[in-house]
């Protein structure tokens, strides 16, 4: 008797344990981004000519500014998020405001100048092996060995994950039948395929490592209006079922409003709003309508261009 | 999943990829076929013409085809392991997909370990295929020659190849648009230097320098012996020892190289482009 009550204050314990644990687990971050900080680019002319040139520039001191054709970009500006564990965390900016760099920062693809990055605990730079087993990324193009057949790629890129070959060949026939391919484009070369189905396939070679994070950079852009909603399903399928954080940059103000938890819109390396879709259209006020999440955009960061072009 | 099993697996990866694209190109790699063999038999006819060009009746024409071929054939395989290996990065850049490779959760050792061990076997299967085709076409007699000693001295310098074809892969990381082009430079001086097709005691001293520092020489020298002299195995660890030295020197040196390469790369954003 004393020990089946053991048994089930034990089994209770576990249980609070276990509850306490997936509690935590839920609320700890997926993404710590702490101040980072990227800029690219140096001067492509050599030293002397630079010289050259500020010397010209002094003697003739007509107002111009000094050629900025190479000045560093600064690509992230000190930005700092989190994401939390399960969340969908969509990234808006208008292109080349740094959603792409910040995505590699956090892949571990480049290395901040500064500030840190944290993917479950692991420092991207410090202990880039730990976070790439975690991770997997979708990016714009769809980067393949583009003679190699889907099954031939997805294999590939399985096994630099560990996978077995035998169960991943079962698995990429499952995947890509499900996201709409046919099973004879599974084996036939990438080159032969519309860009929508090779993202198709480049989402399944995320998928194939089965992430806790996965990076999705413009994952649906240029997809027909199906592709889309497929992809989308999956995308969320993956975090309610399966718990993957999402981190998720698009131009598709109505996918980020339908996917997304939260969203950091973006502009020229800095973050200037962050929250949950709803509360991002409450920043601004429009008369006679609701505003949309493309109006928050509209408002955020075209307001900044046209305040340039006036100090311009 | 223990990190052995996982380690071995991504090398397997590599070496099935790699014979996936020669599938896939197999017109390519076909048409590359006929140009080595091509290149290999006009070489070796020089051999042949040589009586004639010179007008000696002394110049021993069948020897001089066996010393060119042993160079063309020697030469074709040490850089055939150079230039898969250099490629890691250049085929990767060309298809794009080089940020997939680098951000997998592998070490680099077993990247190039696999690159490396295909390069090695394809080298060997095209190096044989060439070495048919040059002993049906001159009738060459090889009963005297120590074919072991040979195949020897070439596995010896493959190792002092790898290292240096890893240090080349470096070239490709570092300058996106014309990276692969500058390996060849490096293939160039060693082909000039290493007496692949003369002896280098024929080059000017200061060549003859930089030939002591050439895994090539010490290959060809050693190859040379076993077949065209028969020379014993024993006594071609002078030429053996030089080139597994280089090797042993050359391999963590490459990727000690590599990795201030990757991180460089990573810092300036080179991954990125497309070369």
């Amino acid at each position: 008797m004393n020990a089946m009550l053991t048994n089930t204050i034990i089994d209770q314990t576990s249980t609070q344990a276990m509850e306490l644990f997936k509690k935590e687990a839920v609320m700890s971050d997926a993404i710590i981004v702490n101040q980072a900080y990227k800029k690219f680019g140096k001067p492509a002319n050599p030293l002397w000519e630079r010289l050259a040139q500020v010397r010209n520039h002094k003697d003739s001191s007509n107002g111009h500014k000094p050629p900025e054709a190479h000045k560093p970009t600064v690509a992230v500006d000190s930005v700092s998020f989190r994401v939390k564990q399960g969340e969908i965390f969509g990234v808006l900016g208008p292109n080349g405001s740094g959603k792409s760099t910040l995505i590699r920062l956090i892949a571990t693809l480049l290395l901040p100048d500064s500030g840190s990055i944290e993917v479950f605990g692991f420092d991207v730079v410090r202990q880039a092996m730990q976070v790439q087993r975690l991770i997997n990324r979708v990016s714009v193009e769809a980067s393949f060995f583009k003679k190699l057949s889907p099954m031939e790629n997805l294999l590939y890129g399985a096994r630099l994950y560990g996978l077995e070959g035998k169960q991943t060949r079962r698995q990429v026939v499952e995947i890509l039948t499900r996201l709409g391919l046919e099973k004879r484009s599974i084996y036939s070369p990438m080159e032969e395929m519309s860009r929508g189905m090779q993202q198709k396939v480049a989402i399944a070679r995320a998928l194939l490592s089965r992430p806790r994070l996965l990076l999705l950079d413009e994952p649906t852009t240029g997809l027909d209006p199906r592709s889309k909603h497929e992809v989308q399903a999956v995308v969320r399928e993956l975090n309610e079922q399966h718990g993957t954080t999402i981190l998720l940059t698009t131009h598709d103000m109505v996918e980020a409003d339908e996917l997304c938890h939260r969203i950091a819109i973006v502009d020229s390396g800095k973050i200037v709003a962050l929250d949950t879709p709803a509360a991002l259209k409450t920043l601004i006020s429009r008369n006679g309508h609701e505003p949309t999440l493309e109006d928050v955009f509209l408002e955020l960061t075209g307001k900044k261009l046209v305040k340039e072009e006036d100090e311009g | 999943m223990s990190t052995l099993v996982h380690e071995f697996r991504a090398t397997y990866a590599f070496m099935e990829r790699n014979a996936n694209l020669v599938k896939r190109y197999w017109s390519w790699e076909l048409v590359w076929m006929v140009y080595s063999i091509a290149n290999s038999l006009s070489v070796s006819f020089i051999g042949m013409g040589m009586e004639k060009i010179s007008g000696v009746s002394a110049v021993d024409g069948r020897f001089l085809v066996l010393y060119l071929v042993i160079g063309t054939l020697v030469w074709r395989y040490l850089s055939s392991i150079f230039y898969w290996i250099t490629d890691v990065i250049g085929m990767e850049r060309w298809e794009g997909t080089i940020e997939y490779t680098l951000m997998a959760p592998i070490r680099r050792v077993t990247h190039m370990a696999g690159q490396t061990l295909w390069a090695v076997l394809y080298s060997m299967f095209f190096t044989a295929i060439i070495l048919v085709v040059t002993v049906w076409m001159f009738d060459i007699d090889i009963s005297n020659a120590n074919l072991w000693g040979g195949t020897v001295m070439l596995l010896a310098g493959s190792l002092s190849f790898i290292g240096v074809g890893v240090m080349g892969s470096v070239l490709p990381l570092l300058f996106p648009e014309r990276g692969s082009q500058m390996t060849h430079v490096i293939i160039a001086v060693l082909l000039l230097v290493s007496g692949v097709y003369y002896p280098v005691e024929v080059l000017p001293a200061f060549l003859q320098k930089l030939a002591v520092a050439s895994p090539a020489t010490y290959v060809l020298t050693g190859t040379r012996l076993a077949l065209l002299d028969g020379t014993p195995t024993r006594e071609l660890w002078p030429h053996i020892w030089p080139t597994l030295l280089m090797g042993l020197v050359a391999i963590p040196l490459g990727l000690w190289i590599f990795g201030l390469a990757e991180r460089y790369a990573k810092r300036t954003g080179k991954l990125h482009r497309n070369g």
